[in-house]
């Protein structure tokens, strides 16, 4: 089970975060600063794996960004590394290839794409064109939305004119 | 650039971005929190949109760590609303934000369940997705308690009837077919979640044959998601879904064969990696699979994943197959059927260490390690120990960890002098993360296979020079201990430490050693060169001005003993000792001064020689003590031999050796046989030594017992470890011919704490124990290693449980052939509570001597508890709502070990009781948590608060709660023997102030006390 995802950037920015066990604001800042310290001073030809308190931290980096992924010690290591791949391939496909700035002025839109991915910590689809399909429905049904608010906000100031 | 949408939330972001360091962002976060503050406060004016754009930004505030303690409610709210927009946002945001306040989660818990329950299947998985997110945070309390708890009604808390009631809403959508994929997949794991904290919410009778039906699903993603759900379930309880093991099997084929998977949900050319790992994960919780037909057939596409897996260029390939492999692997090793395939398996492992790709590496050395847990491969393994050390000098500490753990894994006499060098050898270069622990295994390793002793002296010098910081002082005690119980040693030591003195920036710890040995030994060397008293002092003396003051009064001891040791004396040098002595006296520090003082005293009263007598009598008590240092990790083979009673033996052909006479000395005194020693300065006089002898005739045997005793042992001459062999040859004891090495008892109490280590010891065989617990089952395996050249004949062992465990034994071989292992697994599992101890019955023949042991098993009481935190606001709730006894039981302990509180949470701690510390208001109390795990009290909650007295320490008030009497009771009385009685492996002991000289024959365990008490 994923005890948490994290999304760290070469300087050691939060990009994003998402807790699947119970822990702390407090104890999440001490895992963010003391792991980027672990992680983002780590040379490139090593392994994508980190003991961590008990537990085996996976990370792969991204052009200057790094995913991270917290799982126990008997899990499977490559499993997990994969499911950080198809993540980014996924949110590459959605954003049309991915940058840094993507995430962070659109971290809402990572969230949606990550709980198409994982809940509970496990993996939930490993399609990317399923996810893809889901997460435009959803887009479509905000702008449905929107439209609608905006026809009807502009009925709404046509009679009060 | 790419912009969020929301104008304002962009403009935010940007805004931190740009911050140029830390304040600044806190002043730009402060002022946005300000700013949303307000607007919350005139809420009438908020549109939706607004709404959802502060809300955004208070999550995205809450991302960066800071504290966001408002706005919840107008989070919560959206979840209420009737468009998907707006409800979307507030679900992703309340299930991130408002996880340490559930208060305003019970607001929603309708309109969660309404949107779950009701018709439209994007509400239904916001619902679910929120759920399953946050579940194990907002509902943890209310889910923990289990059946028994249900009838005793714990207050009004809404989460718990929630969750229960919701439950078979989740489990109707899984199973229904009117719903889509989308919902279901996302149901199964809402449901896993939901089971994870409370194991009830599964009705275990009906849904196995739902899971298995389930596992007939053609969806791939919903088929993972119930796959996911399977692993929980089955590591919880195999015995109820033995019916699913077919159809993981045939998933499993048809994955393989690529038959019918869908083009999406294959991954590089890889039919779902992820759904192949999990089904073999599945499978590794049955203990066996029976049927030959499926047997075969999971054998058939192991073999293929085993045989068919290459190396590709594509890395995310390459990964994805090699995840399937390693998880082949781990089932392999766990159905452990075939050997042939064993061998495939190892030989893999031995590619995969080899190559250059690290995360291979890294794997290859992790599972070769798993593997020598499980089965006996040592001699394949050590066929690749060349290249295993070179992983120990990777560029990569993660590796490097790896290639440690396994080089520690597959050491044995044959191959330690290898490894433990080559560990000493990295231990120089070593990161600092890593040098306790390498220091800790290599001192381990070379304690339990020196081939001689000297060599061990050598090892841990050198470990002492190289990461003296590293070294704790258990492992230098036992140097001295091993020292000081082997006489032929004691002059080499003695060499070797005058050798180290001479080197420039001496570690302390390393001034501390040698000037403990020279001042027992130095004696033993005067003839060379350099190594008269004087000389050994001023070199000794040399280091003073560089310790610290808890060094200070070992030298000054070592002053002492040197002077006692100077025939003739030296007039010169006493009056220069004197002189330090007295100037020592006015130390400020008390523990120097008092010392200093002692030393002078006695020096006042009876000249020299009542130094010599107390230097003596806390050497005699180190010996007595031996035992008591075995307890740190694996135990030498000689730990617990007689050895004052050994140099008795040999004395008289040493009879002019004033310190084997001394000894003597301190040895009577130590055993309270001779309560004053002889004043006069000891002149060598054999109608002196048989006074002496005299009463300690009782205790050994005449010395005319030796050249039998050496010729019972001959046998063993070719043995490594005869030398530990000799020294054992019970002397004390002709009727039973064979002792057991090291105290059991405390092998015992330490294997309590930890689930891996020796059970017992003798000279011809080594009872190892290793030990998984999962709730309330249990599996152990006993490792039964024959260490002499000769057969064990005749191995019995019979498993005494009391009525409350289960347990199976696996079948024992009558006969263990020399220097092979056998492993015995025991499958326990916990029925109800209790603190009985099942007994191990075993027995065996080496040669014509029947031997006999009855051990404890360490399958107690604390090994089925899993700690847990509460917050208070979970705790006080229950805590009350579980009134008086019998379910609460309080009791006045006395007669308690004293701890401080930190020793206590310690202790409580390590037997799983989880302390939260400040939870209760008063800080003499102390609060722990955790959850007992048997059959008939499933998972059940307990609760433990202890309230000390500061003023005395050995008592306390102790109360404890649970939903079951029984466990009440039990676990009361567990915990209360735990602090009656705190067994010696407990670390936090060594703090405990040394207790006074004249109880050291008994009660006197802790070595630094001992050493530091020594004058």
């Amino acid at each position: 089970m994923i005890q948490y995802v994290l999304l760290i950037s070469r300087q050691g920015k939060v990009r994003l975060t998402k807790w699947y066990s119970p822990y702390s604001q407090k104890e999440r800042s001490k895992i963010i600063r003391e792991l980027s310290g672990v992680i983002l001073t780590r040379g490139p030809k090593l392994c994508n794996f980190v003991d961590w308190k008990g537990f085996k931290v996976v990370y792969k980096r991204y052009a200057s960004l790094y995913f991270c992924m917290c799982i126990h010690q008997d899990d499977n290591e490559l499993e997990v590394l994969e499911i950080i791949h198809h993540f980014v391939e996924i949110l590459d496909r959605y954003f049309g290839s991915v940058c840094e700035l993507d995430l962070i002025f659109n971290f809402h839109k990572a969230y949606y794409i990550l709980d198409e991915l994982l809940i509970a910590g496990e993996l939930q689809e490993s399609s990317k064109k399923t996810i893809a399909r889901l997460i435009a429905a959803q887009d479509s049904l905000v702008e449905t939305a929107k439209e609608e608010a905006g026809s009807l906000s502009n009925i709404i100031a046509q009679a009060t004119k | 650039m790419a912009l969020s949408g929301m104008r304002g939330l962009s403009v935010f972001i940007s805004d931190v971005r740009n911050c140029q360091n830390k304040e600044v962002e806190r002043v730009r976060v402060d002022k946005e929190l300000g700013n949303i503050r307000t607007r919350f406060k005139n809420e009438k004016g908020l549109t939706p949109y607004e709404k959802k754009k502060y809300v955004w930004k208070m999550l995205y505030i809450y991302m960066l760590g800071y504290d966001v303690d408002f706005g919840h409610m107008e989070a919560v709210s959206l979840i209420s609303a009737p468009k998907y927009p707006e409800k979307q946002v507030g679900y992703i945001v309340t299930s991130c934000l408002l996880n340490e306040n559930h208060d305003f989660l019970r607001l929603v818990i309708n309109a969660v369940r309404n949107d779950i329950i009701g018709r439209n299947e994007t509400f239904q998985c916001l619902g679910l997705t929120m759920i399953a997110i946050s579940y194990s945070e907002t509902f943890r309390l209310e889910s923990m308690p289990t059946s028994s708890f249900t009838e005793k009604k714990v207050g009004n808390i809404g989460g718990r009837e929630f969750s229960e009631s919701l439950a078979p809403d989740v489990q109707k959508l899984l199973i229904s077919s009117s719903c889509r994929p989308l919902v279901r997949k996302k149901a199964a794991l809402c449901l896993l979640r939901l089971y994870r904290k409370n194991p009830d919410v599964v009705n275990v009778d009906g849904w196995s044959d739902r899971m298995t039906q389930l596992l007939d699903e053609r969806d791939m993603g919903v088929l993972t998601a119930v796959m996911s759900l399977l692993v929980a379930l089955v590591s919880n309880n195999y015995d109820a879904y033995w019916s699913c093991l077919p159809k993981c099997v045939k998933i499993l084929e048809r994955l393989a064969r690529n038959q019918d998977i869908p083009q999406e949900y294959t991954y590089y050319g890889i039919p779902s990696p992820w759904l192949q790992v999990k089904t073999m994960r599945a499978l590794q919780y049955f203990p066996t699979i029976e049927d030959p037909n499926t047997r075969r057939s999971l054998f058939e596409v192991l073999q293929r994943i085993l045989m068919g897996t290459d190396v590709v260029k594509n890395v995310n390939k390459n990964n994805a197959s090699h995840a399937v492999l390693f998880e082949a692997l781990a089932l392999v090793m766990h159905l452990d059927a075939e050997k042939e395939m064993m061998s495939q398996c190892v030989a893999l492992l031995g590619k995969f260490i080899a190559v250059r790709e690290p995360n291979i590496r890294y794997l290859g050395l992790e599972n070769m390690t798993r593997m020598l847990m499980v089965t006996d491969v040592h001699d394949i393994i050590k066929r690749h120990q060349a290249q295993i050390i070179t992983s120990l000098k990777d560029p990569d500490i993660s590796i490097r960890r790896r290639a440690l753990d396994l080089l520690y894994g597959m050491c044995d006499v044959t191959n330690a002098k290898d490894i433990v060098e080559e560990l000493l050898q990295y231990l120089s270069t070593a990161d600092f993360a890593m040098r306790e622990e390498l220091a800790l295994k290599a001192a381990i390793l070379a304690e339990k296979f020196a081939p001689d002793l000297s060599w061990y002296v050598d090892v841990i010098l050198q470990l002492i020079d190289k990461a003296g910081d590293f070294v704790s002082d258990d492992i230098w005690f036992r140097v001295v201990q091993f020292v000081t119980n082997n006489e032929d040693l004691q002059p080499y030591a003695a060499v070797k430490a005058r050798e180290y003195l001479d080197k420039p920036a001496l570690h302390e710890t390393m001034v501390k050693v040698s000037a403990y040995i020279l001042g027992e030994y130095s004696h033993l060397l005067t003839r060379r060169p350099g190594c008269s008293p004087k000389e050994i002092f001023s070199i000794v003396h040399e280091k003073l001005p560089t310790v610290s003051s808890t060094t200070v009064p070992i030298l000054l001891s070592t002053y002492a003993k040197i002077l006692m040791h100077t025939q003739p004396p030296d007039q010169e040098l006493q009056d220069h000792i004197w002189a330090i002595f007295n100037k020592y006296e006015s130390c400020i520090d008390v523990e120097i001064q008092q010392r200093a003082s002692a030393l002078i005293k006695k020096a006042e009263d009876t000249e020299v020689d009542t130094a010599e007598q107390s230097a003596i009598k806390s050497r005699a008590a180190l010996q007595q003590s031996s035992n008591a240092l075995v307890v740190t990790d694996q135990p030498p083979s000689n730990g617990s031999l007689p050895v004052g009673q050994l140099s008795l033996v040999k004395m008289p052909s040493i009879s002019s050796n004033a310190d084997a006479n001394s000894a003597d000395q301190g040895l009577t005194e130590a055993n309270g046989a001779l309560s004053r020693v002889d004043p006069q300065p000891p002149t060598p006089s054999p109608d002196l030594l048989g006074d002496l002898l005299g009463p300690l005739a009782i205790e050994a045997p005449p010395n005319a017992a030796l050249p039998s005793e050496q010729s019972s042992i001959s046998g063993l001459e070719y043995d490594p470890n005869s030398v530990d062999a000799l020294a054992l040859a019970p002397l004390d004891d002709l009727t039973n011919s064979v002792q057991p090495i090291g105290n059991i008892a405390e092998r015992f109490h330490a294997l309590c704490l930890k689930d891996s280590g020796v059970l017992y010891e003798d000279p011809y065989i080594q009872i190892g124990v290793k030990a998984e617990w999962r709730m309330h089952h249990g599996r152990l395996v006993l490792f039964l290693g024959n260490k002499s050249t000769s057969p064990l004949l005749s191995v019995q062992a019979l498993i005494l449980p009391p009525s409350h465990l289960k347990i199976e034994l696996s079948l024992v071989p009558d006969t263990i052939p020399p220097r092979a292992q056998v492993q015995i697994p025991l499958e326990v599992v916990n029925l109800r509570p209790s603190r009985d101890v099942s007994v191990l019955d075993f027995s065996y023949k080496f040669g014509s001597t029947m031997v006999n042991a009855k051990l404890r098993l360490p399958a107690v009481l604390s090994k089925f508890l899993q700690p847990i935190s509460v917050s208070s606001e979970e705790f006080f709730p229950q805590w009350r709502s579980l009134s008086g006894p019998p379910l609460k039981l309080q009791e006045v302990i006395r007669g308690v070990k004293p701890l401080s509180l930190l020793e206590m949470s310690n202790l409580f701690n390590s037997y799983r009781l989880m302390v939260s510390p400040g939870l209760d208001p008063n800080p003499n109390n102390l609060v722990a948590s955790t959850t007992f795990y048997s059959e008939s009290t499933q998972a059940m909650l307990c609760l433990i608060r202890v309230e000390t007295d500061p003023s005395d320490r050995t008592q306390l008030r102790m109360t404890v709660a649970s939903g079951d009497p029984t466990l009440t009771l039990e676990l009361k009385e567990f915990i209360k023997e735990q602090l009656v009685n705190i067994p010696m492996a407990v670390p936090a002991l060594s703090s405990i102030p040394q207790q006074p000289q004249s109880t050291f024959p008994v009660g006197l365990t802790d070595p630094g006390a001992m050493l530091s008490g020594l004058l």
